[in-house]
């Protein structure tokens, strides 16, 4: 998991890890692929390989939930129509959708946005998937149905998943190793249970930003 | 200075989005929906402006045309060379530019900012390609077929309203537009709606694609996309004419 406050760059990062954004220097290694000097038809091979989780979804609005999840299916593989709908169908009703099959994006809410957005990713059985801010605009409630699910899909398919947020529930809820952007740099990197015992004074100025979290940090 | 960067930009657009197409069927069936959004779904107002201008030429003309020496005819003959010239492929195109075109760029502009663009892109699907080259291809294909239409009703509009108005007999009408009719003028109007076509569906997606922002942006796209077009018509239909009938 990738936490800092907002505006320090978290997204930005994410962006040039999936080769949204163009990178100045450095490297980005998918197994021990660089994704920066491949050539144009080495990239769209290793995207093909990722799936993303938009802050909004990112759902294409002029197609319903079940179309929105065959489109990866219809662009890059050979499957009938039957076999597309059938695995589109097996998605939405992995992520708990099973009667939304025909509603289009505006007619969804912002739960079952990113949860339409989670079977698309997985439609095409990625690899690696990236998450950015997964719980922005969501209820307390729904913010763990979708953590949830982004943990269960990431063991149930053995994916590399990484996720930005700057939602602290989350990341005691679901991260393994986090690491803490500060304006721009990498300032920690540690695993969940480390973060909560940190004495560096961002990182904890951070984590403990919250009434909920200086209990928490009381009770140990 | 700026102008060479969006010159730049926009070519290397377009060389991005005539690129291969990732699914063929999926390509023709995009054609197929655009056709029908960009351009069977403009027929409408297509066919009132046609009509109404029409009957406007027909109306001005013979108020023009009082001179005894000017025989009744000319009129069906300004009726039909000025819809064929001008008023279908030029004014035609700068209406569908500010309808098609203002659709285009906020359609692509909306997809830019809420990460629709950036879906397309992480599943490897080249967004230019998918997103405009369809476009481009229905315009191209569909807007002469508009422009026909334009010219049929515009001289069937100047028809029915001179008659109705008392400004011109049916027979000195159709005589005017059959007499020294010009074949070449039709392909000259199609070879620029075809060049118009291309500039309404490219230029908006331009300013589309490369939005930044949020729904102000979008708005701030649809209208520079319609104003750029519109302009790029004014100028190209000044080359063309002097290219083609100079």
């Amino acid at each position: 998991m990738i936490i800092g406050e907002s505006g320090s760059g978290k997204t930005t990062l994410l962006k040039c890890m999936v080769g949204l954004n163009e990178i100045d220097s450095g490297e980005v290694l998918f197994d021990d692929r660089n994704f920066y000097k491949l050539n144009f038809k080495e990239k769209k091979e290793i995207r093909k390989e990722i799936g993303m989780l938009f802050q909004g979804g990112a759902l294409f609005d002029s197609k319903t939930a079940e179309e929105n999840v065959v489109f990866p299916l219809s662009m890059f593989t050979d499957l009938t129509e039957s076999e597309k709908r059938d695995r589109a169908n097996f998605c939405l009703q992995r992520v708990n959708l099973e009667n939304a099959n025909n509603l289009f994006p505006s007619e969804l809410s912002g739960g079952m946005k990113k949860r339409v957005a989670i079977a698309r990713a997985i439609a095409v059985q990625p690899k690696y998937l990236f998450c950015d801010e997964p719980n922005s605009g969501l209820d307390p409630k729904t913010s763990i149905v979708i953590d949830n699910l982004i943990k269960e899909i990431t063991e149930e398919y053995d994916i590399t998943t990484i996720v930005i947020t700057h939602d602290m529930n989350s990341v005691i809820e679901i991260g393994d190793n986090i690491m803490f952007i500060y304006k721009g740099e990498k300032w920690w990197e540690g695993s969940k249970e480390e973060i909560l015992k940190t004495e560096n004074k961002e990182v904890c100025d951070f984590v403990y930003a919250t009434k909920f979290m200086k209990d928490l940090k009381s009770k140990f | 200075m700026k102008i060479f960067f969006h010159f730049g930009r926009y070519f290397m657009l377009m060389k991005r989005s005539f690129g291969k197409p990732e699914k063929l069927s999926i390509f023709r069936n995009r054609i197929f929906e655009e056709i029908t959004i960009l351009g069977v779904n403009s027929l409408g107002i297509v066919a009132i402006i046609s009509v109404f201008m029409g009957a406007v030429i027909t109306i001005q003309s013979a108020f023009n045309f009082e001179n005894p020496l000017v025989p009744t005819y000319a009129i069906g003959v300004a009726v039909r060379d000025s819809m064929i010239l001008e008023f279908s492929p030029a004014i035609v195109s700068l209406i569908l530019a500010g309808k098609v075109g203002s659709s285009i760029a906020s359609e692509i502009g909306t997809m830019r900012v809420t990460e629709q663009i950036d879906a397309l892109e992480i599943m490897g699907v080249n967004s230019a390609g998918y997103l405009i080259q369809p476009k481009i291809i229905a315009s191209v294909l569909f807007n002469p077929v508009l422009i026909i239409f334009s010219m049929f009703l515009g001289i069937l509009g100047g028809y029915i309203f001179g008659v109705m108005a008392g400004v011109v007999s049916d027979n000195q009408f159709i005589e005017g537009i059959t007499h020294d009719f010009r074949p070449y003028n039709v392909v000259y109007a199609l070879i620029k709606s075809a060049v118009f076509a291309f500039l309404i569906a490219s230029v908006p997606a331009y300013h589309g694609y490369y939005t930044n922002g949020g729904a102000l942006e979008v708005g701030r796209s649809s209208t520079k996309g319609v104003v750029y077009t519109s302009v790029l018509i004014l100028a190209f239909d000044l080359i063309l004419t002097q290219l083609l009938l100079a």
